[in-house]
């Protein structure tokens, strides 16, 4: 019984879980589950990271997140910073993560330490051909401009301040080469490719949006170091590559954007949300230092956010970074800023009377512009277009952030709907800057508790139709009808559902359950005309599927639905059914599924059955008796002395003595083997040595017999 | 009646301990070699009355052993006898190899059969 109500469950179950897995197109803003995955995923080993690289991400992840864990790993970090920047062999990639982590932790590194470094970056800057190189370089220049002019501020001595513009003076003096640079990039077909992606050097053939994020972010880099104007038809040439890069996006069908590598299988490919975010961290960084629009649509960009609030939480730290690090270059963005719509419940009880609340945040989930939300429609799911309600807008609650509808419309009956939004920005100079992306549809779930009246139960008579018993349940409480029937009669099970608004409801399940004491189970489903429901079970008719087995009966009655807040499983009582003997051929009631303890459990124990040993006399007996068999050749050889036997006949001359001792021996010899061929030989080794010793035995007897008979009959004839 | 009769058995004995006495050592020793494997064989087939048959080739080939070597030693002496006139032309010798012979190829089954 209770296996079976868990079935019932697992089914309601299902139905709710399908319903959220149609919700989760509502994407969340970061939040504090967030927060603790990021503290998770960088746990670092033994208090560092491998590599400079990792540090940066897990600093970076936090600094966006708003966890102060900087003092727990900011000294061995900064050690290895100072170390890796001291040091004239540390790679381009360390380099520039080790001036990245240095930008987060502030570690103080002296001015001449940079001015060592940035030299070594311009040298590489003038003499680079591949895109990595650029990317690492120029990057690693832009940040040596923010820190020391950082530290600028700070400098109390002359010296210090002369040291910092000598060194911008340098890179002004270079800027030519950084112009250079740039214009080696763009115009450099090698490299940019016509669909606005990039190789990553000239000798490769593969073009990749990861590097085209790179370039950009490379591109953006050499316009904010360069000190004279750059020319604008690169700039412009540049955001034509963008324009063209964003027409190879793609898309979910729940709005959200992505880009992804299109060739499969090349060497270093990256994941869409690696590749994504490349060309997000790209495409920011270039907004940020060129002016004038980008005339990206401010959907795609909305886009781009959903697809990084769509992941959830990533289980991987790479992963996390990259989706945390984008979403906040897209929250300080100058293209458009993604403004994200969400509901903090989608389920809402008619019964409880649960407001409709709205929450508006950005990305990182800070506060929205002032805006209003207004409820345009509420779409009953499956019919189309027909609206319940008048647009209407939500009240805004400034303590909490929170737009709320206090009542539901008074057509919202209990179902699933979709509701549509929309956000209106008061500031009209906020319209260019942030995203809303116009109309937002979310599915609601909207629940109350079904009430259930008139239900009974009767028993009638078939040729009439007249009630034989009737008998009222109540199905909020409990239940123990006791009916009786024969094959002649029907059973009726009658009740009416209906929503809190009065309305007929219709669930998803209404099943009655016959179960025999026997475990052999019927079901029917409840058939509905408005809010009645009513079965008649004309057991005439069903005498063969209840495989002829009288006797009693359990009833069960199962109503759910996903909306339904009162669901139940009921036991309503039973009914001794007397049914006619089973006719010859009747079909036999089916095995009862087994037991999954008894299919998986341990097998039962094999019994082995072996030959009972045979009764054994008592060991002294059997002695007794090969005691009793010596008896007789005792006798045979007392009679022996008595008869006056002697060996006077043994051949006295040499030869002969030594063939009837071989003679005599031969035959020990035989006898011994045949008792070797009893106790341990096999026949085939027996007879091989039979043979042998035969032959022996053979030739020896004939020598001596025949001396024998040769001597007795000289005797005679003497 | 009675004392006629056993007086008789008694000359008849007589008789023929008196006649048997005149038997060559040979076939007295041949006799008495049958006797034991005779004897032999009863006390085997006693025990297996007693206790019953359970290793019953182990049972035959003891009686079969006995059985077989007296009936081999039964015609050795009716070979060797020198009164029977039938093998007058066989040398004792080449008897007793038979003897020894049909003995070795009876006991090989036997030891086969034995278990």
């Amino acid at each position: 019984m209770a296996r079976n109500r868990g079935r019932f469950l697992v089914l309601i179950a299902a139905a709710l879980i399908f319903s959220s897995a149609l919700a989760s197109s509502i994407f969340q803003p970061i939040s504090d589950s967030h927060r603790s995955a990021a503290l998770e995923l960088f746990n670092p080993l033994g208090g560092s990271f491998s590599s400079v690289e990792k540090t940066y991400e897990e600093l970076r992840t936090f600094e966006v997140l708003g966890i102060d864990k900087r003092s727990d790993i900011s000294t061995a970090a900064c050690q290895s910073v100072s170390e890796i920047l001291g040091s004239s062999s540390s790679t381009l990639k360390d380099l520039f993560y080790a001036l990245k982590v240095n930008g987060i932790l502030q570690c103080g590194i002296k001015e001449d330490v940079f001015e060592g470094v940035a030299s070594r970056l311009q040298a590489i800057v003038g003499g680079a051909s591949a895109l990595l190189d650029f990317y690492y370089s120029v990057g690693g220049l832009v940040l040596i401009k923010g820190q020391t002019s950082k530290d600028d501020l700070y400098l109390a001595d002359a010296e210090g301040v002369f040291r910092s513009i000598k060194l911008w003076t340098t890179l002004a003096w270079n800027s030519p080469t950084l112009s250079r640079a740039l214009l080696g990039l763009v115009a450099d077909v090698a490299l940019s490719q016509s669909d606005g992606r990039w190789r990553y050097n000239s000798n490769n053939p593969e073009s990749s949006t990861f590097a085209a994020g790179l370039a950009l972010e490379a591109l953006a880099g050499i316009v904010s170091l360069s000190s004279s104007e750059i020319n604008q038809s690169l700039i412009s040439t540049t955001k034509n590559d963008i324009l063209k890069l964003f027409d190879g996006i793609e898309k979910y069908d729940d709005g959200a954007f992505y880009f992804d590598e299109k060739l499969v299988g090349a060497r270093e490919h990256q994941g869409a949300l690696s590749t994504t975010s490349s060309v997000v961290r790209g495409l920011t960084a270039f907004a940020a230092v060129t002016s004038g629009s980008l005339n990206l649509p401010s959907g795609k960009i909305l886009g781009l956010a959903k697809f990084f609030l769509g992941i959830g939480i990533p289980g991987d730290a790479k992963d996390l970074f990259n989706q945390v690090d984008s979403l906040a270059f897209l929250e300080s963005n100058t293209v458009s800023i993604p403004l994200i719509l969400s509901l903090p419940a989608t389920v809402l009880s008619l019964t409880k009377k649960d407001a409709l609340k709205v929450k508006v945040n950005t990305v990182l989930g800070s506060n929205a512009p002032p805006l209003t939300v207004n409820l345009l429609q509420v779409l009953r799911s499956g019919s189309k277009d027909t609206s319940l309600i008048e647009s209407q807008e939500l009240k805004f609650d400034p303590e909490n952030a929170v737009y709320t509808l206090d009542a539901l419309p008074k057509s919202v009956d209990v179902g699933k709907y979709t509701f549509v939004f929309e956000m209106v920005l008061h500031d009209s100079d906020h319209k260019n800057l942030y995203a809303t992306g116009g109309q937002i549809r979310i599915p609601i779930f909207v629940t109350g508790v079904i009430e259930v009246d008139s239900a009974e139960i009767a028993v009638l008579d078939s040729d009439l139709g007249s009630i034989e018993t009737k008998k009222k349940i109540d199905l909020a409480g409990e239940n123990t009808v006791s009916l009786s029937a024969n094959h002649l009669q029907k059973l009726r099970l009658s009740f009416q559902l209906s929503t809190p608004l009065g309305h007929a409801f219709k669930p998803h399940q209404a099943i009655l359950k016959l179960t025999h004491e026997t475990k052999v189970e019927h079901m029917f489903v409840m058939g509905s005309s408005g809010k009645q429901f009513e079965i008649i079970l004309d057991f005439l008719g069903q005498v063969e599927k209840f495989f002829y087995l009288s006797g009693r009966y359990n009833v069960q009655l199962a109503v759910g639905d996903a909306v339904m807040e009162n669901s139940f499983l009921k036991a309503i009582g039973h009914v001794d059914l007397d049914l006619p003997a089973p006719p010859e051929k009747a079909p036999q009631p089916p095995a009862q599924p087994l037991d999954p303890n008894l299919i998986y459990g341990p097998k039962a124990e094999i019994a082995h059955i072996f030959r009972a040993p045979e009764k054994l006399p008592p060991k002294k007996l059997s002695l007794t008796f090969l005691g009793l068999t010596l008896l007789p050749f005792l006798g045979f050889l007392v009679g022996l002395l008595r008869l006056g036997v002697n060996l006077k006949n043994f051949p006295s001359s040499s030869v002969p003595a030594v063939f009837a001792t071989l003679f005599h021996l031969g035959i020990a010899a035989v006898l011994s083997l045949y008792m070797l061929f009893w106790l341990k030989l096999d026949l085939f080794t027996t007879l091989k040595a039979l043979g042998f010793l035969g032959a022996f035995l053979m030739f020896v007897g004939h020598r001596i017999l025949s001396h024998l008979a040769s001597s007795s009959s000289k005797l005679k004839s003497a | 009646m009675a004392r006629t009769t056993s007086s008789d058995a008694q000359a008849l004995f007589h008789s023929l301990r008196s006649a048997y006495t005149s038997t060559p050592t040979s076939l007295k020793i041949i006799d008495l070699y049958v006797c034991f494997a005779v004897f032999t064989a009863i006390i085997q087939v006693v025990y297996m009355a007693v206790v019953g048959s359970f290793p019953f080739n182990s049972f035959l080939s003891g009686v079969l052993s006995c059985v077989g070597t007296a009936v081999l030693a039964v015609c050795l002496r009716i070979q060797v006898n020198k009164e029977n006139k039938e093998f007058k032309d066989l040398a004792p010798e080449r008897a007793f190899a038979d003897f020894v012979l049909c003995n070795l190829v009876l006991h090989l089954v036997i030891m086969n059969f034995l278990g």
